[in-house]
Parts: structure tokens; C-alpha cells; sequence
């Protein structure tokens, strides 16, 4: 395939020599292919005929050069592979001018566009032209798409820890959300980019924390601090002229360390405990309360009938209970005052049920 | 032009004279470098230099000329670069280690300076750390422990950025920002004081809820007992003679209910007044 063979020795070459004019070492490159080196290394000794024939073949191929650059490929027949070479690498030439000559730029990117390594402008998506590759070089960066820088735990270890204001420790991850507001800063202006957004955000989060008290850090400032690392963030890359937009900080998980994880959980335990305590002690509160209430209506009830007619009532209630007391328990009726502590009880109780007798009489 | 195209050995020749002259006269100078032009090892000019108010793409970057073969070009970078520094201990005023890892960032404000002290970037990076290294800790080793991570540490931050600045100056250097990364207690006995401090102070605060709801809870209870006897003697109160009546009669339910009592009664007893037939008293 002399083809593709003359097309790769020829692409790069244009590019190292000559970069303005692609096409200008075209005559160059043959004499540095096969045939024509060989007389050129012996032309002192060799006799006029072969150098004649040199001059004339060269001639001839210049020729042909130019002839198939005017369009007109007709002159050099006679000399076919040498003419096909020229074309090939013609073709190849005008299909890499071509080629390289707009670019295009997908929907969430931007182009930032170099001549001669000199900042051009920056495009959107869509397809642009732009001068061949030499040139103009094409840069694409993704500005739409959101990056995620995860901070977790530092290297080695297996938490991330941070010294609050109050001189606790906290073991913190969060994540950061940036993107290239604009490339030619994004591209120009800082040496490494992610390990500086990186950077930024430990120092900015580690600036916050060490403003914050851990109690706050570990639960109810936790949105605040995060918001006021992004403001930071956004400042100090601003300040390198970055070229970043931080677009949030999210603070994934904010533990107090390993070491003293126990003694957090107490605290909520005794938190727990407390309340136990308190329900407990409300519980015991309710029934005793419920009960006086139950209580004395019950007895305001009662009173209230007694107060309409007290002697009465008064009786009645007596007889009843003692009706009731007595109808359930073994009894012996004495006659005489004072001998209740000598009678033999077990006896007394086995006549129980005869001297019981009179009492259903009597209702 | 006829000994030319007679003679393609000399054609060639010039050709390669002309390449060799073009690039040697031609070069590029990239956005994110600033270029020294050095005439005989002299600083003779800077392309594409850094100018803090000019925009991208305005200050001079792209394909420039120069003397051929007697200029020859230095590039240095133009972007804002890391000084990273190893994390170094700190010993506060008041006795208290602290590991302190900072990073700085840097940018190359006078290159031909650069070329002509320390020669490269790295040179210039080795340089600034070395400097900002010994400055923090003497800085920072001025300070109470507390101020270290308190919010003033912003103001020494800048304070060192400036010192460090006028000695930075010198390579050609601007230091744009210094920052402490990281400020951690050291691993081992003050790591682990530390948590056992963190520690005694939450076992306190446990005890310190507990005994808190323990207290609550008496209140609740006690507050209880109070309302239960205002209640009950609000309503008792009304007639004691009778309560003392009425609960005795619930008292006896009660007490005889199991039934396993034995009951001895006189035959004065009130209940079997009306035993014996009708009777006066």
C-alpha cells in the first residue's frame, strides 16, 4: 500500500518542518524515499549518464508536483508510480486540511481554541471552523457536567478527622459539586485544577469547623457550616481566578470519632433514660389523679344523697356492708361482755353455720 | 535558478537551511508559559509576561520571532502552582503539639528573576518551601494552642503570606495564598487524652440527663400526690365525721372480703340491735 505508506511519512513531516505551509516540503519528501538516495550517495563516482538521468527523473517529478497541483495530472505518465505517490500524498494532504479544519463540540462542552498556543476564544456546542491543525488546536472541557470530589478519609486512615472550636475532634466526609464556569481560566490559570479545588475545600471546612463547636458541627449547624465552606471555596478559587463554580458542599457525615463513639451513645441513652423516667413518672401521675377524681365523686355522690337524708342513709349504708361483711366470714354472737378471748375458736367455727342462721332471717 | 534546479543535492541543502532558520527564529509560546528570551545567556525580553489585569488571551502568547541562533528562549510556567509542604509539629506557647500540614500556592510574577536566581520552578519551589516552612513554625510556635484554631489564625496566615512574600520576591516568586490544611493533634498520648476528655465529658453529660429526668420525674410524681390529696380534700373536707363513715364502710368490704375471718359479736353490738326483738336501749 505505497498509499498509506507515503500518507504517514507524510503527515508528521509537514507538521515538524513547516508548520505554515503544509504543502511546501512536498518536493522534499521523495528525494528521501527509496530510488533516488542511491545515486545520491554515488554521484562523485558514477558517470555523467546516471547523473543526467537523476536530473532529468527529478525534473520530471517536480513536474508532476506541480502539474497535480494546478489540477492537471496528465504530464507524467510515464512515470506512474512516482505520480501516484504524489497524488496519494496530495489527496491526503487536502483530506487532513480538511479534516482538521473544523472541529465539533458536543452539548456539555465548551472549545477553547489555540493559535499557535495563543488563547483564540471559546465556543459552545455545535460545529466550527477553524484553521488546520498546525495552527489551530481545540481543547475540549466538559462545562456542563458536575464534578464530585469525595473527601472522606486521608490517606491511611480510616476517618477523616477535624478539630472543632471547642477542641473536640470530628470525624467529617463530605462531598464537593464544581464545575468549569470558563475554560480559558479553567485551562490557563492554575496548574493542577482538581488537586486545587481539592485543596480549597479541606482547608475552607477545616477553617469552618475550627470556627464551629462540635455540638453545633455535629447536628444542627451542619447546613450552615456546609454553605459557608462553598461561599469560602468560591472566594479563595475566585481569588486564583479559577475559573471554578463550586456549586454546594454536602456534608455526607458528621461522627464524633471512634474512639469515644460509646460515650456519645450514652449521652443519647441517658436521653432515652430520662424520658423513660419522666413517662413513667406521668404515668403514675394520671392513674393517681384519676382515681382522687374517682374517688371523691364517688363519695360527693354519696354525700350528696346523705346530706338529703343522713340518718336514714347513714343506717342503711352500715346494715348493708355489715350484711355483706358478715355473710362471707364466720361469726359467733356472745352474750356475755368480756369471755370473747376464751372460746375455743375452731369450735366456734365448726357451729358456725347454725348460729349463722338468724342473720338471712332477719332481712 | 538554473544551477538550482540543475542541482538538487544544493536545492535540498538550502531547503534544510531555510527549515533550520525558520524554526530557529519561530517558536510558540503557549498560554500557561511565560517566555524568557535570552541573548548570549542574557535576559533579553519576556513574551506572553503575567499581568494581573489582563485577560486571557491578551498578553502575548502565540507564534513570536526572535534572533535566530543567538536568542534562545526559557520557559517558565505562567499558571498559579502548589507548594505542598510536609506536615510538621508545632509546639504552641502553651506547651501543646500540633501537627500542622499547610499548602501554599504560588505563581511566577518576574520570571527573567526567576532564570537569572534559582533557574527553574522546582528551584524556586524547593526555595519558597524552605522558607515558609521555618516561618510557619516560628509563627505558629508564637501562639497559644486556642489561637491556632481559632479564627484569628486567618490574620496570621496573612501575616506570614506577606513576610514570606518579600523573601519570595527575590526568586521572582509571588506567594498568591498560604493556608493550614490541616491542624490535628498528634497520634499517640494527646490524640488520646483528647478523647479520654471527649469522653468524661459526655459520660458528665449522661449523668447529667439522667439525674435531670430522675428530677422531673419526682416533680411529675410529687406534683401528683399533691393535686390527688387537694382533690381529696377538697371533697372530703366537706363533712369529715361522715367520711370517716364512709370510708369505713369501704374498709370493711374490703378487709372481710376474702371471708377467712372469724367475727365475735357481742349482743350489743349495733348490728344485732334489733336481734333480740324489739327492745329499748
Amino acid at each position: 500500500m505505497p498509499w498509506q505508506n507515503n500518507g504517514e511519512g507524510d503527515g508528521p513531516t509537514e507538521g515538524d518542518d513547516s508548520p505554515a505551509k503544509p504543502t511546501g516540503n512536498r518536493p522534499v519528501n521523495p528525494w528521501g524515499e527509496g530510488p533516488p538516495r542511491r545515486p545520491m550517495g554515488n554521484r562523485p563516482a558514477k558517470s555523467g549518464g546516471d547523473f543526467d538521468d537523476l536530473i532529468r527523473r527529478s525534473q520530471e517529478r517536480l513536474k508532476t508536483q506541480f502539474g497535480g497541483g494546478n489540477g492537471g495530472g496528465n504530464s507524467g505518465m510515464d512515470l506512474g508510480d512516482g505520480r501516484w505517490l504524489m497524488w496519494g500524498g496530495g489527496v491526503i494532504a487536502a483530506a487532513w486540511i480538511v479534516l482538521s479544519s473544523f472541529y465539533s463540540v458536543d452539548a456539555q462542552s465548551a472549545a477553547v481554541v489555540q493559535r499557535f498556543g495563543a488563547y483564540v476564544e471559546t465556543t459552545g456546542p455545535g460545529v466550527h471552523f477553524k484553521l488546520p491543525w498546525p495552527i489551530d488546536a481545540v481543547q475540549l472541557r466538559k462545562v456542563e457536567q458536575i464534578n464530585i470530589i469525595d473527601i472522606s478519609s486521608s490517606e491511611g486512615a480510616t476517618e477523616n478527622l477535624m478539630l472543632t472550636g471547642d477542641q473536640n475532634i470530628i470525624n467529617l466526609a463530605y462531598t464537593v459539586r464544581w464545575k468549569i464556569r470558563n475554560p480559558e481560566n479553567f485551562l490557563y490559570e492554575l496548574a493542577d485544577p482538581e488537586k486545587t479545588v481539592r485543596e480549597v475545600a479541606e482547608s475552607a471546612m477545616r477553617a469552618e469547623i475550627s470556627n464551629a463547636t462540635l455540638n453545633a458541627a455535629l447536628g444542627p449547624q451542619r447546613a450552615q457550616i456546609a454553605d459557608r465552606v462553598r461561599e469560602r471555596m468560591q472566594e479563595l478559587l475566585d481569588s486564583y481566578r479559577a475559573g471554578i463554580d463550586v456549586r454546594g458542599v454536602d456534608i455526607k457525615q458528621a461522627d464524633p470519632p471512634a474512639a469515644v463513639d460509646s460515650a456519645f451513645k450514652d449521652v443519647s441513652a441517658a436521653q432515652q433514660d430520662a424520658q423513660q423516667y419522666l413517662n413513667r413518672a406521668r404515668t403514675y401521675a394520671q392513674a393517681l389523679v384519676a382515681k382522687a377524681q374517682g374517688d371523691t365523686a364517688a363519695f360527693d355522690a354519696v354525700y350528696a344523697q346523705y346530706k338529703l337524708a343522713p340518718e336514714v342513709t347513714r343506717k342503711r349504708m352500715y346494715l348493708e356492708t355489715m350484711e355483706r361483711v358478715l355473710s362471707k366470714v364466720d361469726k359467733t354472737v356472745v352474750d356475755a361482755p368480756g369471755v370473747a378471748p376464751y372460746l375455743p375458736l375452731p369450735e366456734v367455727r365448726r357451729r358456725g353455720a347454725v348460729v349463722a342462721d338468724p342473720a338471712p332471717a332477719q332481712r | 535558478m538554473a544551477t538550482l534546479t540543475r542541482n538538487p543535492a544544493l536545492l535540498a541543502g538550502l531547503g534544510f537551511a531555510a527549515v533550520v532558520l525558520a524554526m530557529s527564529s519561530f517558536y510558540t509560546v503557549p498560554e500557561t508559559k511565560q517566555a524568557v528570551v535570552l541573548r548570549l545567556g542574557k535576559p533579553e525580553r519576556i513574551v506572553n509576561e503575567y499581568d494581573p489585569k489582563a485577560k486571557v488571551g491578551e498578553t502575548g502568547a502565540g507564534l513570536t520571532m526572535k534572533v535566530p541562533f543567538i536568542e534562545d528562549v526559557r520557559f517558565v510556567d505562567k499558571r498559579i502552582m502548589d507548594l505542598d509542604m510536609d506536615a510538621q509539629t508545632v509546639l504552641s506557647t502553651d506547651q501543646l503539639r500540633l501537627v500542622v500540614d499547610a499548602f501554599a500556592r504560588f505563581r511566577i510574577v518576574n520570571p527573567q528573576r526567576m532564570v537569572e536566581t534559582v533557574g527553574t520552578e522546582q528551584n524556586a519551589a524547593d526555595a519558597l518551601k524552605r522558607i515558609l516552612a521555618s516561618k510557619l513554625r516560628n509563627e505558629l510556635g508564637k501562639q497559644p494552642f486556642a489561637a491556632l484554631l481559632s479564627p484569628e489564625r486567618g490574620q496570621l496566615m496573612d501575616d506570614i503570606q506577606s513576610t514570606v512574600n518579600a523573601q519570595a520576591k527575590q526568586y521572582g516568586a509571588e506567594i498568591v495564598d498560604v493556608r493550614i490544611k490541616r491542624a490535628d493533634l498528634p497520634s499517640g498520648p494527646p490524640l488520646e487524652a483528647a478523647y479520654a476528655r471527649m469522653a468524661s465529658a459526655r459520660q458528665q453529660e449522661a449523668a447529667t440527663i439522667r439525674a435531670q429526668g430522675n428530677k422531673q420525674a419526682q416533680l411529675v410524681q410529687a406534683e401528683a400526690d399533691a393535686s390527688a390529696a387537694r382533690i381529696y380534700a377538697d371533697s372530703f373536707g366537706k363533712d369529715a365525721e361522715f367520711y370517716a363513715f364512709y370510708r369505713a364502710m369501704q374498709a370493711y368490704r374490703t378487709t372481710f372480703d376474702d371471708g377467712t375471718a372469724t367475727v365475735v359479736l357481742g349482743p350489743n353490738n349495733e348490728f344485732l340491735r334489733e336481734f333480740e326483738g324489739r327492745r329499748t336501749r
